[in-house]
């Protein structure tokens, strides 16, 4: 496994640069994380980067759209403007979670 | 003269750059198991930051048309690929689907399947497609033929639209009919 240095630490991640141990997480990673693809995270991000962490830890898989919509409470016309064109693998990107695997 | 090799980023490509892929589904089936393709397959390009259309045709009207869309039904008869749940051999007798509440019976089978996969019914299904930016269009001859007007169909539906007018609008684009 690739070692990378982001904000400072150095954390494990996978060959296309997603983070692979949810414990070496911190929100100044996340920060960095964002900042590598272009996004600047306001407080909507935050919201669904925490519920992402919080779904993952509890459910064991990162969640689908459709979860982060209805669970998560933030509507998918927003999310598709808080990490634009591929929300569902910005998202896990900084918040440090896999890929989601579901279809749907 | 040589530099210092730079260790290689490792951040995700997002292929933000590749604008050009342009998916269009034509969704011609309304019954419950014929319309999930076109939904499922729309909604991941959507998700893969792919512009998307789909074309409502025919059976398909039913997707989008208020009166029916959380009312469609799955039956199979005609389908010999059908088997009891739960991987059996068995192949479910093709009279047994014609009589009478069967169809309903399936259906109630088959929606439940789909939610316990936590996969949406249908206008939730298609809402969220609008919503991740799908182009939803009706099929002008359809909607002709079944007497149908836009009020008959749900507000995302951009525009009734001609056999030729999909043609131009897919023009460069991956076509995919279901």
């Amino acid at each position: 496994m690739p070692v990378a240095t982001i904000a400072g630490a150095e954390v494990q991640v996978d060959d296309e640069g997603f983070m692979t141990e949810y414990e070496e997480w911190n929100e100044d990673i996340a920060v960095a994380l964002a900042a590598n693809i272009g996004i600047e995270l306001g407080e909507s991000h935050w919201q669904v980067i925490k519920f992402l962490r919080e779904d993952y830890k509890e459910q064991g898989e990162t969640p689908m759209l459709r979860r982060v919509s209805n669970v998560g409470g933030v509507p998918t016309k927003q999310l598709f403007q808080l990490f634009p064109k591929k929300p569902a693998k910005k998202m896990s990107y900084i918040a440090g979670v896999p890929k989601p695997q579901g279809c749907v | 003269m040589t530099t210092p090799q730079e260790a290689p980023s490792l951040v995700p490509d997002f292929g933000d750059d590749d604008t050009d892929r342009k998916i269009c589904f034509i969704a011609s089936k309304g019954t419950l198991d014929m319309v999930y393709p076109s939904l499922v397959m729309a909604n991941a390009a959507l998700g893969e930051g792919i512009e998307t259309h789909i074309f409502f045709t025919f059976w398909g009207m039913d997707i989008i048309t208020k009166k029916h869309m959380d009312n469609l039904q799955f039956t199979w008869l005609g389908n010999t690929a059908m088997h009891p749940p739960g991987g059996s051999k068995i192949h479910m007798p093709q009279g047994l689907a014609g009589l009478p509440g069967m169809t309903t019976m399936a259906t109630k089978m088959m929606k439940k399947q789909i939610a316990d996969l936590d996969v949406p019914e249908v206008p939730e299904f298609v809402q969220m497609i609008a919503d991740a930016g799908g182009h939803l269009w009706a099929c002008k001859m359809s909607v002709d033929m079944m007497g149908l007007t836009k009020d008959d169909m749900i507000d995302e539906v951009a525009d009734i639209i001609s056999a030729t007018d999909f043609i131009e609008l897919s023009e460069g684009a991956q076509v995919i009919f279901t």
